[in-house]
């Protein structure tokens, strides 16, 4: 059971999370995007092992929207940052 | 076998009478099932899984591979007790498992006569023709332990949750000295030991510390840590990330209706563990003769529960650690040989022989006898395995060396080394947030460990940036001890040598798994299912593989470990599940007016996590009937639905408008305050996820309607997109679901119904035509009118808050009295929807639906902002001509319903092919016949032909249709 920094609200349990998956850029303005592109950013991830970035919201609390960067394997969580801070 | 008549921690003025295979027993306050059972003189206590040998006691504690039984007390039942786990309570009804009639004299027992034919895997290399699911149930009914009463576990189990600065696990030396460093320093401290005292190994093992006597250290220590958790009865089962730990309190003495067992979720910022060492046994022939017994658990039965295991006790090893045990067993009467394996004789084994201990160095045993227990020992010159010599015995006492708990350490991702001085799996280093004293780090002495531990609070405490305001706890330092000599097994051919007593696992079997290459240890696991019992192990694991390592030519290091995982000791459902089950289990949500429902006869059913009405019954009616009824009333007068439970979210801010009409699929720009439109919500994949009523209150106000079930969804959507793809936008959202209660009236009398109401709202066509909403007073509270209908009839719907809800519903009873005013449930409403070919979301649509699907093609034509799912509407796959779309149906036979789920079958080239399905179908009252509606390929094109419907063998035909059977028009919104 991970503990996570929530930007906003600190350290949490896992089970107040909610996992959102790799961040995909919406490719716009979308009519002018070829069918292969619109299915890579719906379908089409990494899933690197190791040094990942994933989008998750703190549902169960302020339920906001974050980014984080962790590693898959170790599970140590690097730094969590919010909506448009600098990365 | 006997009890003494001093010692231990019992309370011999408190006897407690159990039974044992139904025999009455007595023991006493303090003792555990096995030593009650042990002090009666009960030698066979359980079978063994495969080849039914008898087996007793080897070990005292949570390292016992053999005596589980079936326990009944209070009215409970557990089918595979721990005994030596259980503290033994008056009125205990115990027996043994895995036998029949008796663990004393088993006929299944005959099995091990043809052990030379069942090696392992001999199951699946023997049943597997024609499939092994042929022959399992056979097999396993002569397997397996405990058997399951069919009754509901009554007992209360609890979940709680900690967050503390510090855990330490284990109340040994090493961790009562880090606790109170830690507590000392102010810090939060949970201190959790699986035993029901405090002491660990201070329990059974005498010391002195800080000049007093161990016992009472550990009493004024306990009594010093004021304001901590203390958890007695825990095992620290589970170790998770991020210091995360899963604790089970065992409450056997909790008064009724309290919970006998918590699970304790805590998050740690430090761990200590001190979980101390398991002895393992040294492998043999006829090492499981029960009788054999763990040198150290035979002390632990004397010192803490004053019960002699024997009399006559032949005491083999190859370390030091078993001679206390020796020494205390002649304290206490017993005649004393000691075999030490190792080739000299050191300093504690001379001091024994000084004392008069008989004490053989270079020995080794080499089989035992005995019926129905053990009688005699077979040693030998550990070069000479042939000079055997016999010696009477009622009880070997084992000691191969001591395994360190490492599991907690394992679990959290620590790496093991193997120390071939100590000839055990160390932890390489502690984990982040971990710290490891006594003896998981190793053989320490008394000193090293109060030491160790100390050093470990006060390291927590500087992390905080405190200090710890006690001195260390002092013990006289011990002499090191002479060397262990490994001892992995006796190479005498032709005698099983027992390494997993549960699972009877031989030393014969790892060979056999080491012969056909099964190498690797978790291939060895798998293959002979060596440490798969509910021991997980913990005496087996490094026997097991140093045998694997010496039958493959390798070393221990290079055969490793099995990966440790959750939990320690086996945790029953009830407790993980806690009070989430039952009505608990996912709390349903209950409507303002609940109680009028049951009052009108409502028969009350689950609709996506809220209790609503079903229908309501009248005397003699049956569900469907009444459904019927109250569909046609609803068409013919007037009808009252309970729609609270449907979705209400408010929309506002400047830009709401604009936000929606990204999100939504329909047109929202255009929507005028005061009106509503029907909507589509679409994911970014184009498939339709919910559908509703968006209403416009004023041009920055907006107010949804989702799906009940889909309300939560349906936010966690909007707010996700808000956050991700448009945070500039100035909007914010609001579930105001439970805040309303809301009514329909529906139905051609619904009008002069409402036209009774004292309301301010003005509810003339002019004013309020179909899908318009208006804001006013409805009998003296605020309230809001809708024109919206989901039965085709002209309705409205009335919302107040919540709390006059009830009244409200009273009230449009009485005022729709003279008018026929029925009331109807969800299911009169699914047939009302059906007739007029309304969707279903998630009924009539699925994870491939989309809008062009539903026939809803305008917005996509003329929508000009880039809403959530466009781009994905016009891939060549949203836009084949084959696509399944919505139609109705109706069947050929109008008695005839068919049922959902049944197929569309076309066939070609002499082959049945399905184009389609029912997705919803019921008789309709307003038609007097069978409707059904459905998804079918091309359907749209083949409205007026006819298809065949195929269901579990059945067929049956029906004609394609538009979806609306009744009032395509729509003339009755307005009558």
């Amino acid at each position: 059971m991970l503990l996570m920094p929530c930007p906003w609200c600190g350290p949490r349990d896992e089970p107040e999370f909610q996992f959102g998956g790799e961040p995909a850029t919406r490719p716009i303005p979308a009519a002018e995007v070829s069918d292969q592109r619109w299915a890579d950013y719906l379908y089409l991830r990494t899933n690197e092992k190791g040094f990942h970035r994933e989008l998750w919201c703190h549902a169960g609390g302020c339920g906001q929207w974050f980014l984080v960067e962790r590693d898959t394997v170790t599970h140590v969580i690097h730094r969590t940052l919010k909506p448009g801070e600098p990365a | 076998m006997k009890r003494l008549p001093t010692g231990g921690r019992i309370d011999r003025a408190a006897p407690r009478a159990f039974t044992w295979d139904g025999k009455a027993l007595g023991g006493f306050k303090g003792d555990t099932l096995a030593s009650a059972l042990l002090a009666n003189g009960i030698r066979i206590i359980g079978r063994s899984f495969k080849y039914h040998r008898p087996r007793g006691l080897y070990g005292a504690w949570s390292e016992e591979p053999n005596a589980i039984v079936d326990l009944a007390w209070k009215g409970e039942h557990d089918p595979n007790a721990r005994s030596t786990l259980v503290d033994l309570q008056a009125g205990m009804a115990a027996s043994g498992l895995n036998a029949w009639p008796s663990v004393a004299h088993d006929v299944y027992g005959l099995i091990d006569r043809f052990h030379r034919f069942i090696p392992a895997g001999f199951y699946y290399k023997t049943f597997k023709s024609p499939r092994w699911e042929t022959f399992e149930g056979r097999i396993r009914q002569m397997a397996g332990l405990g058997t399951l009463r069919r009754s509901d576990d009554r007992r209360r189990y609890e979940t709680r949750h900690a967050e503390t600065d510090v855990l330490v696990v284990g109340a040994g030396p090493a961790g009562l000295a880090a606790a109170r460093a830690a507590h000392a320093a102010g810090l939060r401290v949970i201190l959790a030991d699986d035993r029901a005292a405090w002491g660990g190994s201070l329990l059974w093992r005498e010391g002195v510390i800080d000049d007093r006597a161990a016992a009472d250290w550990v009493a004024d220590t306990i009594a010093g840590l004021d304001g901590a958790t203390l958890l007695p009865r825990t095992t620290v089962f589970g170790a998770y990330d991020h210091n995360a730990f899963g604790l089970l309190e065992r409450r056997p003495s909790a008064a009724d209706g309290w919970a006998t067992e918590r699970v304790w979720q805590v998050r740690a910022r430090h761990v200590v563990l001190a979980t101390g060492a398991i002895e393992r046994p040294l492998v043999f022939p006829g090492n499981d003769r029960p009788g054999v017994m763990s040198a150290a658990a035979v002390l632990q039965y004397l010192r803490e529960y004053g019960v002699l295991a024997g009399n006559r006790v032949v005491l083999v090893t190859n370390n030091d650690s078993a001679y206390e045990t020796a020494h205390a067993l002649i304290a206490a009467g017993a005649r004393i040989t000691i075999a030490d394996a190792r080739p000299e004789l050191g300093a504690i084994a001379r001091r024994a022989a000084d004392h008069g201990i008989q004490v053989r160095a270079n020995t080794v045993p080499v089989n035992t006898g005995g019926r129905h227990g053990l009688r005699w020992v077979d040693v030998a010159p550990r070069d000479n395995l042939a000079a055997r010599e016999r010696i009477p015995a009622d009880v070997v006492a084992i000691s191969g060396g001591w395994s360190p708990a490492v599991h907690l350490h394992s679990q959290a991702g620590g790496k093991l080394r193997w120390d071939a001085a100590e000839a055990a799996f160390l932890p390489e280093a502690a984990r982040p947030g971990q710290h490891l004293a006594g003896a998981i780090t190793g053989g320490t002495s008394l000193a090293e460990a109060l030491e160790a531990g100390h050093h470990a609070g006060t390291v927590v405490a500087s992390t905080f940036g405190r200090a710890s305001a006690v001195l260390p706890p002092r013990a006289e330092p011990a002499a090191a001890p002479s060397p262990i000599a490994p001892l992995w097994f006796v190479p005498v051919p032709d005698q099983r040598q027992w390494i997993d007593f549960q699972n009877d696992v031989t030393l014969k079997d790892v060979a056999l798994a080491a012969r056909e290459n099964y190498a690797s240890v978790e291939h060895l696991k798998r293959y002979t299912t060596l440490g798969m019992a509910n021991d997980q192990g913990k005496t087996s694991n490094v026997n097991g593989l140093a045998a694997l390592a010496a039958f493959t030519g390798r070393e221990i290091p290079e055969v490793g470990t099995t990966t440790f995982r959750p939990p320690f000791v086996p945790v029953s459902l009830g407790a993980l599940a806690g009070m989430r089950h039952g009505r608990l289990y996912a709390p349903i949500r209950h409507l303002p007016s609940h109680a009028d429902h049951l009052g009108n006869g409502a028969e009350m059913r689950e609709y996506g996590g809220w209790l609503r009405p079903a229908c309501y019954l009248r005397v003699g009616e049956t569900v469907p009937q009444a459904i019927q009824r109250e569909a046609a009333s609803a068409r013919q007068a007037a009808g009252l639905l309970d729609g609270s439970s449907l979705g209400k979210i408010e929309v506002q801010g400047a830009d709401a408008a604009a936000f929606l009409n990204l999100l939504y699929y329909n047109e929202l720009a255009t929507l005028k305050p005061g009106r509503l439109r029907y909507c589509l919500l679409l994911r970014e994949t184009g498939v339709v996820y919910d559908d509703g009523v968006v209403a416009r209150l004023a041009p920055d106000r907006f107010l949804l309607s989702p799906s009940s079930s889909h309300t939560a969804g349906v936010l966690a959507m909007l707010r996700a997109w808000h956050q991700t793809e448009y945070p500039a936008m100035q909007v914010a959202f609001h579930d105001i679901t439970a805040a309303w209660a809301t009514y329909a009236i529906s139905g051609p009398n619904a009008r002069a119904i409402l036209g009774r109401l004292a309301t301010s709202i003005d509810i003339s066509d002019a004013a309020l035509p179909h899908m318009a909403i208006a804001d006013g007073s409805i009998g003296g509270v605020p309230g809001r009118i809708a024109r919206v209908s989901f039965t085709g009839e002209r309705s409205y719907e009335l919302s107040v808050p919540a709390s006059h809800g009830a009244a409200l519903w009273r009230h449009l009873l009485d005022l729709g009295a003279r008018d026929g005013i029925t009331l109807f449930g969800i299911e009169a409403l699914s047939v009302l929807r059906a007739e007029k070919g309304f969707i279903l979301i998630g009924t009539d649509t699925d994870g491939m639906t989309l809008p062009v699907d539903l026939g809803v093609t305008a917005p996509l034509r003329n929508k000009k902002v880039d809403f959530v799912g466009k781009r994905s509407l016009l891939t060549p796959d949203a836009t084949r001509p084959d696509r399944r779309q919505f139609v109705g149906l109706l069947p050929a036979d109008p008695r005839f319903v068919p049922a959902v789920g049944s197929h569309a079958i076309e066939t070609a080239d002499g082959k049945r092919r399905s184009i389609g399905w029912i997705t919803t179908s019921c008789r309709s009252p307003a038609l007097g016949r069978s409707i059904a509606l459905g998804m079918i390929e091309a359907g749209r094109a083949r409205i007026g032909e006819t298809v065949e419907l195929f269901h579990l063998g059945q067929t049956s035909r029906a004609t394609i249709t538009a979806p609306c059977h009744l009032d395509p028009a729509g003339e009755r919104l307005h009558d």
